[in-house]
């Protein structure tokens, strides 16, 4: 039987903002427990909420990347539940008229192909404080720091069809929202937090399978392992006979297994109805079109401009304009050393491995665009080779003389005499006979063995070009 | 002196007749002596009434003062007050002692009143006769074994038996108008939205709003000048200037078009709420004003409405009170959810949890759009009466109960009929409007409130209107027996 997992994203992001959704206390991460809690956050009597005008130009902002349609009219209500974390007893969400209405995102999967992912909405809401369950002796601890920041929910179609497709599309959710500026998106400390809708078919069916919701997924590659272990979980359950509940899952990543959490949540009726503490948020165009004008450059458009104006391959400029920090980085490597190919490749490959293997984003490089861009100058104007970068590259990390003095100090110049390269040639040769019938005899193979030798004795610093010239010059005799 | 309008106390103290220290220490005697009979306040602030009092002296003496400056009041227990008990009449906030001010008593504490407490009330707001107070009944100053009206109950109480000089109250779905006409007073309800719920504990928030009970539509309009006006702090106070209320009071009425409801002389009406308010029509008239019938059709449908909507509100409201942060928490409790039923089953008394239940059912999945909606739909048909009717007529004057105060325990075995007694002030409340009731009679020794209703935002028309009848009649200054 051949199985289609059936995969719909239900993404919280938590807004950059400086104060919360509802009231003026701060938003900042790891403060002291309660101490970022307002009277309003605490759920006084009498307290009233005042929206937060900075939220909605975020929501807007987000609703113009993907081609949303944007609410003219939307309307704050509230969802009732008991929870010590929730104050109000009630959170001020937005069910049926959020800001942000249907829309897209494009996103391109592991063979290059595109595909477009529908966004069913994107409304605003208040996030709840934390409920501390350790550390307390059989009680609970809360903590209300977070209760009412600024969350905008992500909801997509479900239209996602594999695991794989499910991270490419929180990636360049992820993309799309750090290169607006509304929200850092890092995902363990929460400010971007993903529940997954996951049902299984069979390939052909018209009809979905009942869902899983599988909560708070804390990394991209938790989501992949969640979905691909619940997706398991459904089809040996089904082909066994049995048959999927719709209930709330957790995803255990310690023991990389979904587990069931509430299987009463059919049963919750939270009871929406308008705020009425709040009034609706109407917008009219003229606030769209100023928001419009606020909006940078997006990926899509940025990896296009870097296809044509750089002459990348798409697939180079698709990891350039991943996010707007590695974009930046690279068009200023670009500026210094003028050679877009070669800043690729440094800032694809080599620096890129840099910065995974030490887990640094790239605002955070030990080695910086105009270190880069001087390094690769120093290719470009033949003063090193490609393969001494390489060493000048690690000897760079934690060190901050110049490239220049780096060569300099180390001795790395390349060696361009051709009188110097002229007699490492004829060392090599005089060295190796065998090597040099052998090769006579029409074995050319043997040729990189000579360029290895010369470069061995060189300590890799002849230009290869000269090198590869005199070689061939002097072998065929 | 005590027994005097705000008017002509301010008048007194501008003159410096008594300080507003004499005037405080004597309302602080009368409410030693009867407070014990009326049960008016839940709290006395006699510290801060004399600091606010020597405080208030010293600002006129400086020549800083407003009308407002020295004058005794009462907030009804429904506006946090920083650092003072705020129990909302309830169990549950029996120790609740508020970290801030509402905007209203903000508003006051800067025109320099004198706050000597707060008053008592229907348990979160919800009654009409103020017999639902964890803290007791209240009793009404004109016949101590009848109701004052609720839930605003403890300030009419107080106004009416000159334990304050004017007081603070709220009104969802009639709590000024109603104590009012029960206790001889005059009771104003201004439009939602003109005066910030800030501080205000809140019962329905789209019905809530709160005003001035005092003895004249002049001492309304003093108080108005205080309470009114855009507050940033609550979003649905509307961003509008209030005028200054005194300035119309004395404008003529002369052409004014009274419509009086035809469904507000129906069946249930009292014969002598009746003659009083036909007596009062006469006055009109004789004033230069013009009477005219009305039709609202749909308000036979307000109390429906209204027991939708404000318990839905209601439910949402108070889950707050869960006895994790603040306020009554059971004792021992065994689990989370132990904690939340025996909190709230006990510390909720027993109309309050009528209304959630009635809230909580008519918000349910599969009954919203019978219960929650269609009110919804009502309600903006009841506006549409109000509009329509406006066309004709600059003010509606009609009763404010169908009789005057009932005893207490009377109603206590059924709560519709109970809630009925709200008929002709709740649909004011649904349709935003602003309403007042002012004395315009005595039937047994008992107090006959009318009520005026006014235009959208149009407090000061509605002032003026009520206080040429009062400059014409003495019904507002009659006064109970203490």
């Amino acid at each position: 039987m051949v199985w289609e997992t059936v995969i719909g994203l239900e993404v919280h992001v938590q807004l950059d903002t400086k104060s919360k959704l509802f009231s003026g206390s701060s938003t900042t991460f790891g403060a002291k427990p309660n101490t970022q809690a307002g009277i309003y956050d605490l759920a006084m009597p009498g307290t009233l909420p005042v929206f937060n005008e900075e939220v909605l130009r975020m929501a807007v902002k987000f609703g113009l990347a993907i081609d949303a349609e944007i609410g003219r009219k939307s309307v704050f209500d509230r969802k009732n539940y008991f929870y010590p974390d929730l104050p109000k007893g009630y959170q001020v969400t937005q069910l049926a008229f959020p800001t942000v209405g249907k829309g897209s995102l494009q996103i391109t999967l592991e063979d290059g192909t595109e595909k477009v992912i529908g966004i069913t909405r994107a409304h605003i809401e208040e996030d709840a404080g934390k409920s501390l369950h350790e550390d307390f002796q059989g009680l609970t601890g809360i903590d209300l720091n977070r209760a009412g920041t600024a969350l905008l929910e992500i909801v997509s179609e479900p239209e996602l069809r594999s695991a794989k497709e499910a991270v490419a599309y929180l990636k360049k959710l992820h993309s799309i929202i750090r290169y607006l500026g509304i929200s850092d998106g890092n995902m363990s400390q929460g400010s971007m937090r993903c529940d997954a809708n996951v049902s299984v078919r069979k390939v052909g069916a018209k009809e979905f399978g009942t869902r899983a919701e599988i909560k708070n997924i804390n990394s991209f590659r938790f989501v992949e392992k969640a979905i691909i272990h619940e997706a398991q979980r459904q089809i040996e359950l089904i082909e066994d006979g049995g048959r999927v509940i719709q209930e709330t899952r957790l995803y255990d990543a310690d023991k990389d297994e979904t587990r069931s959490m509430r299987s009463k949540e059919v049963a919750n009726d939270y009871r929406y109805f308008p705020e009425p503490d709040l009034l609706p948020v109407v917008i009219d165009e003229a606030y769209i079109d100023a928001v419009r004008a606020q909006l940078p450059e997006l990926p899509n458009a940025k990896r296009a401009r870097f296809v044509s104006q750089y002459g990348l391959s798409d697939y180079d400029a698709g990891v350039l304009a991943s996010s707007r920090e590695m974009g930046d980085f690279y068009e200023e490597v670009v500026k210094i050393c003028g050679d877009a190919k070669l800043s690729s490749n440094w800032v694809t490959v080599d620096l890129q491995a840099l910065l995974n293997k030490n887990d640094i984003e790239i605002e955070n490089s030990p080695i910086s665009a105009a270190r880069l861009g001087a390094l690769i100058g120093r290719i470009k104007d033949q003063t090193i080779s490609s393969k001494i970068a390489k060493t000048v590259f690690e000897a760079m990390i934690g060190n901050d003389q110049s490239v220049d003095e780096i060569i300099e100090s180390q001795g790395l110049k390349q060696v361009t005499d051709s009188g110097a390269i002229e007699k490492l040639v004829d060392e090599v040769i005089a060295g190796n006979p065998e090597q040099v019938a052998q090769y006579r005899a029409g074995k050319e193979k043997v040729f990189a063995f000579f360029i290895g030798q010369a470069m061995k004795v060189s300590k890799g610093k002849a230009n290869p070009e000269q090198l590869n010239a005199l070689l061939l010059q002097k072998l065929k005799g | 002196m005590s027994r005097r309008t705000v008017a002509e106390l301010s008048r007194s103290l501008a003159q410096g007749e008594f300080s507003s220290t004499e005037l405080t220490r004597d309302y602080l005697d009368r409410i030693r002596k009867f407070n014990g009979v009326y049960n008016a306040y839940i709290t006395v602030t006699e510290e801060l009434a004399l600091a606010q009092a020597a405080a208030a002296d010293q600002r006129r003496a400086r020549g800083e003062h407003g009308p407002l400056t020295g004058i005794p009041l009462a907030h009804k227990d429904i506006f946090c007050m920083q650092d003072v008990l705020t129990t909302c009449g309830s169990k549950m906030l029996a120790n609740f002692i508020s970290p801030y001010n509402a905007t209203v008593v903000e508003r006051f504490n800067a025109a320099g009143t004198v706050t000597l407490g707060k008053t008592n009330m229907d348990e979160f707001a919800m009654g009409s006769s103020n017999e639902t107070s964890f803290f007791g009944a209240v009793r009404n100053p004109w016949d101590t074994q009848r109701v004052p009206g609720g839930s605003s109950g403890g300030s009419a109480a107080a106004v009416a038996a000159d334990l304050c000089a004017m007081a603070t109250g709220t009104d969802t779905g009639g709590s000024i108008r109603q104590p009012a006409a029960f206790c001889g007073i005059t009771g104003f309800k201004p439009s939602y939205g003109r005066i910030s719920r800030w501080g205000m504990i809140a019962f329905a928030s789209s019905l809530d709003q709160a005003g001035p009970i005092c003895k004249s539509a002049e001492d309304a309009a003093l108080m108005m000048n205080v309470m009114a006006g855009p507050d940033i702090k609550d979003s649905t106070c509307v961003d509008l200037t209030a005028p200054d209320y005194m300035a119309t009071l004395n404008d003529s009425l002369k052409g004014l078009r009274i419509g009086v409801p035809k469904q507000h002389l129906a069946k249930g009406l009292g014969a002598e709420v009746e003659s009083a308010l036909q007596q009062a029509l006469k006055v009109y008239e004789s004033l230069g004003a013009t009477v005219h019938e009305v039709d609202l059709p749909n308000s036979h449908l307000s109390v429906s409405a209204y027991y939708v909507i404000a318990p839905a509100e209601a439910s949402a409201n108070l889950s707050r009170f869960d006895g994790v942060r603040y306020g009554y928490r059971c004792e021992n409790p065994a689990n989370l959810e132990d904690m939340y039923k025996r909190t709230r089953s006990e510390g909720f008394g027993s109309e309050v949890k009528r209304r959630i239940m009635v809230g909580t059912y008519a918000l349910s999945a599969g009954f919203y759009d019978a219960y929650y909606l269609k009110a919804q739909q009502i309600r903006r048909l009841i506006k549409n009466d109000f509009d329509n009717a406006f066309k004709d007529v600059d003010v509606i004057i009609g009763p404010t109960t169908p009789h005057t105060a009932f005893k207490i325990g009377e109603k206590n075995d059924d709560p519709v009929t109970m809630y009925l007694e709200d008929i002709y002030t709740i649909a004011v409340n649904l349709a935003g409007l602003p309403g007042m009731s002012i004395p315009a009679g005595l039937h047994n020794g008992l107090p006959i409130g009318i009520q005026l209703v006014g235009k959208d935002f149009d407090e000061a028309r509605l002032l003026n209107i009520a206080h040429q009848y009062q400059q014409n009649t003495d019904w507002h200054l009659q006064r109970p027996e203490v």
